[in-house]
C-alpha cells in the first residue's frame, strides 16, 4: 500500500475552516430555456470533509455541482474560491453520475489524466499504478476501460479524478447505479481520499451515504437552499417543512 | 450466364499467367490510389477533427460543403482538373497532365471530403460524450483533437476504406487527367473502360473481377486488423 | 520495386523527360490494336517513346489546341485544315487510309451512303449516332447532308445520340439492333458484334483518310518539336509506310497506307 502523503499532493495544511470558507457562493441565479433552475443561492461550502448536497429530482443538485466545477457560468451570482494558503492555486476534480472512460486501458486512462495534469512522461506509469493500487484496480490495469464492471468503473473514475491532487472533489451521484458491495468500495475511498485532506462536495439521494459520509447537508428545493446544516442536526431535528418531508420519505408541493 | 463463365476463365488466366501487362496496370491502380487515400487522410482526418469537435466560425457552412462534395462527380472533377493542369491553363507550367500524378491529385479531391466527412461525424459523436470529461481536466483543443482521434480510430479505419472504395472504383477522373496512356497511366477502371470499347466483354468484365477481389481483399485486411486490435484495446 | 521507383520518377520529374512524345489521336487507331503494332516499331528505331491518349477527333484536337500534346493523327480533314490555318499544327500529311461502314441488322441496297441512309430515314429504323463530334460523327453528319435530311429532329426516336465513343457506340448497337456509322478497322477488330451485319459499303463518299500534324512550336513553345516532327517524317516515310501496310487481320489489311512521296 501506497503511503498516503505520497498518494496525494496536498500542501494546504488544515486551517480553521469556519473562517475560510473554501467556496463561497452568493447571490447565484441560473437559468434554462426561460425557467431558473437556481434561484438566489448562497452558500458557503467545504467547511467540513465531505458535504452533502441533496434534494428531490430537479431541484437543481447537478447543477449546482456543475457550476462550481466551471462546466457552464451562472446568469448571476459569484462562486469564489479560497484556500487560506494559496487563494489563486486550487485543483478541482469532478466525478460524474455516469463513468465516462476513454476507449483505451484502465493504465491508459489514467496516464492520459496524468498528461493533462502535467505529470511528466516519465512519472505517468508509476504514478497510475499508484492509482490503481489505490483503487484496487491494479489487476485490472491493462483491460479495456469500458469492459470493466460498473462498480470497477466509477472506482476508476474516482482515482482517475484522484489523480489530479484536488483540493476539492466534487461527486454526483456516484453510486446510484452501483451494487451494495461496490458502493461500499466507492465510500471507502471516499474516506480514504478526506483522510487525506481532500474537500468532497457530494451529490446524492441516499440518505444513508449521506449519515455515513457527511458532516454537513445542503438541501435544496425547487432550485433554491431551503436547509443548509450539520449533519447531525439536519437528520434529527431539520428546521425546513421541505427537508422534513424528504426524510419521512413524502412529496413536498 | 456464358458470358461470366467466360469473364471469370479470362480472370484466372490473366492472373496465374501472372500476365505482365495486367501486373503493371494493377501495381499502378494501387500506388494511384493508395497515394490518394494517404493524402487524403492527411488533409481529411485534420479536417474532420476540425469540422466535428472545432468551435468556428463557418464551421457549418464548411461542414455542409464538405458532406456535399463527398458525391462529387468524378468527370467533372477530371474535367477541371484538366483545365488547370493544361498546358493552357495556370498550372500548365508543372507539366502534370497525363502522369499519374494528375491522377493522384484527381482522386485526392475525390476522397478527401469522404475521408472529412466521416472522420467529423465519428469525432463529434466522440466529442460530444466526452466534452464535460475534456472541460474538468482543462484539455487544449489540440489535445482535446489527438484524444478524439485515437479514440476512434478504429471507427476511423471505415472512413479509410470508404475512401478507397472510391478511389479504386473511380474511371471518370483518372481517364480524363491520365489520358490512359499505355504503360504510363493505365489503370484498372481505364483498362476495364478500353476494353468494353474494344467490345472485349469478356476481359472486361475479367478485369472487373479482379478489381473487386482486390477491393474485397483490402477491406477484408483491414477490418481483420481493427477486430483483433479492438480486441487487445478496447471494450 | 524497380518500376514502381520508375514510375515514382517518372511522376516527380516528367518536366525533363523530353524522350517522349504525346500524340492525341482517335479512339478507331487506338482500339484496331494499330499501335500495339506499329509504336513499338518507331521506338526501336527512333528511341523516342510514344504514348497515345485515344479520344474523339474533336476532343483530341481541342486539348492539342491546349498544347496537350506534341502530335495529333485524327480524320477529319476539315477540323485538320482548320487546326493548321489557325496556326496551331505546321503542316497536315496525309498518312493512310481505310473506309467508313454502315452496320446494323440488314444489309441496305442503295446507290450510295446517303440513299441507304435516307431509306433508314424513312423507315424510321434504330440509327446510332456518336454525337460527340467525332470525326465518324462529323463524316456521318456529311452524308445526312448529301441525303438532304436534318435526321436530328428525330433525336430520341428512331435517331440516337449516344454521346460516345465508337466502342461504346457498337456495345449499344449489338444490344439495341441499330444502324451505326463506323470505320472498318474498328468494326473490324470489335469483338461483340453479335447479330449485327454490313449493312453498306464500298463508296467513294465512305473514303477514310486519316491525316498527322505536327502541334505548332510557335503556339505552344513547350511542345517536343523534334519528337513531333520525327514522329511525322517516320509515319509518312518508309519504314512507318510499310509498317502499316503490314498490319493485318485475318490475313485483310485495316488501313492502307497513302502518305505523299
Amino acid at each position: 500500500m501506497v503511503e498516503p502523503d505520497r498518494l496525494i499532493r496536498l500542501a494546504h495544511t488544515r486551517p480553521t475552516l469556519t473562517q475560510h470558507p473554501p467556496v463561497r457562493i452568493a447571490d447565484l441565479y441560473l437559468q434554462r430555456g426561460g425557467q431558473y433552475i437556481l434561484r438566489d443561492i448562497t452558500a458557503n461550502l467545504g467547511l467540513s470533509d465531505v458535504t452533502a448536497i441533496m434534494g428531490p429530482n430537479g431541484a437543481g443538485k447537478t447543477q449546482l455541482l456543475r457550476l462550481i466545477a466551471g462546466l457552464g457560468q451562472p446568469d448571476s451570482g459569484t462562486i469564489k474560491f479560497a484556500w487560506p494558503d494559496a487563494p489563486e492555486k486550487h485543483r478541482i476534480a469532478l466525478v460524474f453520475q455516469r463513468p465516462v472512460l476513454l476507449r483505451r486501458s484502465a493504465l491508459a486512462n489514467l496516464t492520459h489524466a496524468l498528461a493533462q495534469y502535467g505529470v511528466t512522461r516519465t512519472r505517468r506509469t508509476a504514478r497510475a499504478m499508484e492509482l490503481l493500487d489505490f483503487g484496487g484496480l491494479t489487476d485490472r490495469a491493462n483491460i479495456p476501460a469500458r469492459a470493466l464492471s460498473g462498480g470497477e468503473q466509477q472506482r476508476l473514475t474516482l482515482v482517475r479524478a484522484l489523480g489530479a491532487a484536488p483540493d476539492l472533489l466534487l461527486l454526483d451521484e456516484p453510486t446510484s447505479n452501483l451494487d451494495p458491495r461496490s458502493t461500499a468500495a466507492i465510500e471507502a475511498l471516499i474516506q480514504r481520499a478526506t483522510a487525506q485532506g481532500v474537500r468532497v462536495i457530494l451529490v446524492t439521494h441516499d440518505i444513508g451515504q449521506a449519515r455515513r459520509l457527511a458532516k454537513d447537508i445542503l438541501f435544496l428545493q425547487d432550485g433554491q437552499v431551503a436547509e443548509h446544516s450539520p449533519a447531525p442536526q439536519f437528520f434529527d431535528t431539520p428546521t425546513s417543512a421541505q427537508a422534513a418531508a424528504y426524510l419521512r420519505g413524502e412529496l413536498y408541493l | 450466364m456464358q458470358d461470366f463463365t467466360a469473364a471469370f476463365r479470362a480472370a484466372l488466366d490473366l492472373v496465374f499467367r501472372m500476365d505482365a501487362d495486367l501486373m503493371e496496370i494493377v501495381g499502378l491502380s494501387l500506388l494511384v490510389s493508395g497515394a490518394a487515400v494517404t493524402l487524403a487522410c492527411v488533409i481529411g482526418f485534420p479536417l474532420g477533427a476540425a469540422l466535428g469537435a472545432g468551435r468556428f466560425a463557418g464551421r457549418m457552412p464548411l461542414l455542409v460543403l464538405v458532406n456535399a462534395a463527398m458525391g462529387l462527380p468524378p468527370v467533372v472533377v477530371g474535367l477541371t482538373l484538366y483545365l488547370l493542369l493544361s498546358r493552357a491553363g495556370p498550372l500548365g507550367p508543372l507539366d502534370l497532365l497525363y502522369t499519374p500524378t494528375a491522377m493522384i491529385l484527381a482522386q485526392t479531391v475525390l476522397v478527401t471530403p469522404i475521408v472529412a466527412a466521416i472522420t467529423a461525424q465519428i469525432v463529434a459523436d466522440l466529442s460530444e460524450e466526452y466534452r464535460d470529461l475534456f472541460a474538468t481536466m482543462g484539455m487544449r483543443r489540440t489535445a482535446q483533437a489527438a484524444t478524439l482521434m485515437w479514440d476512434g480510430r478504429f471507427a476511423l479505419t471505415t472512413a479509410v476504406l470508404a475512401g478507397a472504395g472510391r478511389a479504386l472504383a473511380e474511371v471518370g477522373a483518372v481517364v480524363i487527367v491520365g489520358g490512359n496512356i499505355d504503360h504510363v497511366t493505365r489503370v484498372m477502371t481505364t483498362a476495364i473502360a478500353l476494353e468494353t470499347s474494344r467490345g472485349a466483354l469478356e476481359l472486361a468484365l475479367g478485369l472487373g473481377l479482379i478489381l473487386l477481389t482486390l477491393s474485397l481483399g483490402i477491406n477484408a485486411a483491414l477490418m481483420g486488423v481493427r477486430a483483433a486490435a479492438r480486441r487487445l484495446s478496447d471494450g | 520495386m524497380i518500376r514502381l521507383a520508375l514510375l515514382l520518377t517518372l511522376t516527380a520529374a516528367p518536366v525533363f523527360a523530353q524522350d517522349h512524345i504525346l500524340i492525341q489521336s482517335t479512339t478507331s487507331t487506338q482500339n484496331s490494336g494499330l499501335y500495339d503494332h506499329l509504336l513499338p516499331l518507331f521506338q526501336a528505331e527512333t528511341g523516342i517513346e510514344p504514348r497515345v491518349v485515344a479520344v474523339g477527333t474533336g476532343q483530341a484536337i481541342r486539348n492539342a489546341t491546349n498544347c496537350d500534346g506534341d502530335v495529333l493523327l485524327v480524320h477529319s480533314r476539315a477540323a485538320e485544315d482548320a487546326f493548321v490555318s489557325a496556326g496551331y499544327g505546321t503542316q497536315r500529311h496525309d498518312v493512310m487510309f481505310n473506309d467508313f461502314i454502315i452496320i446494323g441488322p440488314e444489309t441496305i441496297t442503295a446507290d450510295s451512303p446517303a440513299a441507304a441512309l435516307t431509306s433508314i430515314a424513312q423507315a424510321e429504323l434504330p440509327f446510332l449516332s456518336r454525337g460527340d463530334d467525332s470525326g465518324t460523327h462529323s463524316r456521318e453528319m456529311a452524308l445526312w447532308n448529301t441525303a438532304d435530311i436534318d435526321p436530328t429532329g428525330a433525336s430520341g426516336g428512331w435517331y440516337r445520340e449516344t454521346g460516345a465513343g465508337m466502342g461504346a457506340t457498337l456495345n449499344i448497337a449489338a444490344g439495341m439492333g441499330a444502324y451505326t456509322l463506323t470505320d472498318r478497322a474498328t468494326w473490324l477488330t470489335f469483338a461483340n458484334p453479335a447479330d449485327l451485319v454490313i449493312s453498306y459499303e464500298g463508296h467513294a463518299d465512305l473514303n477514310n483518310q486519316y491525316g498527322v500534324i505536327a502541334v505548332s512550336p510557335q503556339h505552344c513553345p513547350s511542345v517536343n518539336a523534334i519528337g513531333a516532327q520525327t514522329f511525322v517524317d517516320w509515319i509518312t516515310g518508309t519504314s512507318g509506310q510499310q509498317a502499316i501496310a503490314a498490319y493485318r487481320l485475318n490475313g485483310a489489311p485495316l488501313f492502307t497506307p497513302n502518305a505523299a512521296e
